[in-house]
């Protein structure tokens, strides 16, 4: 059952002298909700990005299933193809519409022909509700709109986990809600991901494993009950609570 | 009366030379487009052998008077056992001269699309190459068009230099009905007239252009970014 879809060991990534996380090992199973949380700073979105391999990891290696992606020769557009991401300012391709964003990888990456394209990004933009505004270009859309069009872009691919960095922390407060909504409904449909958020409402209902990360190493990891009622560290307790009550008033609302 | 008579007299000339200029400007756009776009490419991608030469070519035909590679290519390459006709001259330094500035309006443009947009098209999978052709070009051509808007009403203008080497242009026309009819005023004043009707008729096509390829909310969008 919990088969590995992920596979970190012994993950480094320096800018020059300046370490930015340091022997990160995580093992994502297959249909799990990671969440990593942390304060700013501590290489959550530059860990995200490796995983991808959108940044290149200095140590360490990565497995997806079973290829070591992190070796010699490997073919990072075939790689990414597989692992979705979901950006924190959306990153749509504004000279697209809601359905083009959706359709350019299913004709350019996985050469679908275009009738079959536009309606697999028709079924990913319903997936997010959004299926009434297939034809708005981004300038057009909201905030929350945009970026389940993101989430909608990266599932269309059909990928085997789906990485998100911080995707609400860019949003207005009343527009949180819809993302998140998107996000549990995926987490329940079984989709494997892994999380960078502050939501911590989000965190303790889906996740099913919190990491908590601060300067650039992961301090503990385990249940949302391990970590906000029995965590190893003080630090961790304290972490929690702080982001609990920043973040929860402005939940509560959505 | 002069005038009229002198119109009547040249009118045919004036077209021809008008059509010449016209041929002038589009081929030495088109050509300084495609150059410009790989200089502007290479200047930000490339490796930095590449983008350094992209970087020479760019700041020396932006340092030197046209006039100067004008006669360079028609009088100078033929003592290497090159010689290019009159109006093949004016093409090539025309073309070669004008990528030099498109280059320049192209690569600010590429630049604010920015990487953020290239990480978004590997993000699901895409080529570097295809990024930069189905998601940053995209773009950034709608972008640079009110600057670059510049490039093609300065070219039109610039073409004029050309009559040096005898190439038939509007410019050219005009300095015959100058000397023909001891009538400069006239003469170079009804070509003057002609080349700002082009203009502004060359304006009213660039603006309908960027009309016709406006995204919705796009710039603001780039702003925001």
């Amino acid at each position: 059952m919990s088969k590995p879809i992920l596979t970190v060991k012994q993950l480094t990534k320096r800018y020059g002298s300046n370490t930015i996380f340091e022997n990160i090992d995580l093992t994502v199973n297959e249909g799990d909700t990671i969440v990593i949380i942390g304060p700013s700073g501590t290489g959550k979105s530059t860990l995200l990005r490796c995983l991808n391999l959108l940044t290149k990891p200095d140590g360490g290696q990565i497995w997806l299933d079973e290829l070591e992606i992190t070796a010699k020769g490997t073919d990072e557009d075939h790689v990414r193809q597989h692992i979705g991401m979901v950006f924190q300012n959306f990153l749509l391709f504004n000279h697209l519409t809601a359905l083009e964003n959706v359709k350019l990888g299913l004709v350019r990456v996985k050469h679908m022909p275009e009738k079959e394209a536009e309606t697999k990004a028709l079924e990913e933009l319903t997936r997010v509700g959004l299926a009434d505004r297939a034809g708005h270009y981004p300038g057009q859309l909201s905030g929350g709109q945009q970026q389940r069009v993101g989430i909608a872009r990266a599932l269309a691919m059909d990928p085997r986990v789906m990485l998100f960095d911080e995707p609400t922390s860019a949003l207005d407060p009343e527009l949180i809600g819809e993302v998140l909504e998107v996000m549990r409904k995926l987490a329940l449909d079984g989709m494997t991901m892994v999380v960078v958020t502050h939501e911590m409402g989000f965190a303790r209902e889906v996740a099913d494993r919190i990491v908590f990360m601060e300067k650039g190493s992961i301090v503990e990891e385990g249940s949302p009950d391990d970590l906000f009622y029995h965590p190893k560290y003080d630090r961790t307790r304290e972490f929690l609570w702080k982001i609990t009550e920043l973040y929860g008033k402005k939940e509560a609302q959505t | 009366m002069e005038w009229l008579q002198l119109l009547q007299r040249f009118f045919g000339d004036f077209v021809r030379g008008a059509g010449v200029t016209l041929e002038l400007t589009a081929v030495g756009l088109l050509l300084g487009f495609v150059l410009g776009l790989l200089l502007a490419l290479a200047k930000i991608y490339a490796p930095r052998w590449l983008s350094g030469i992209a970087t020479a070519y760019i700041e020396i035909f932006r340092g030197t008077p046209l006039l100067v590679q004008l006669f360079l290519i028609y009088y100078g390459l033929p003592s290497l056992g090159i010689t290019l006709s009159q109006t093949l001259s004016a093409y090539l330094a025309l073309g070669l001269n004008s990528a030099a500035y498109q280059a320049e309006y192209l690569r600010g443009a590429i630049q604010a699309i920015g990487p953020s947009q290239m990480m978004a098209g590997r993000s699901i999978g895409l080529s570097r190459w295809q990024t930069i052709r189905h998601v940053i070009l995209p773009q950034a051509l709608r972008l640079a068009l009110p600057s670059w808007s510049n490039e093609p009403i300065s070219l039109l203008k610039t073409t004029a230099v050309v009559f040096l080497i005898a190439v038939q242009d509007l410019m050219a026309k005009a300095k015959r009905a100058a000397t023909i009819t001891y009538n400069p005023i006239g003469s170079y004043l009804a070509v003057a007239v002609v080349y700002l009707l082009m203009v502004f008729a060359l304006n009213a096509l660039l603006k309908w252009l960027e009309r016709k390829t406006k995204i919705p909310g796009f710039d603001i969008d780039v702003k925001r970014v």
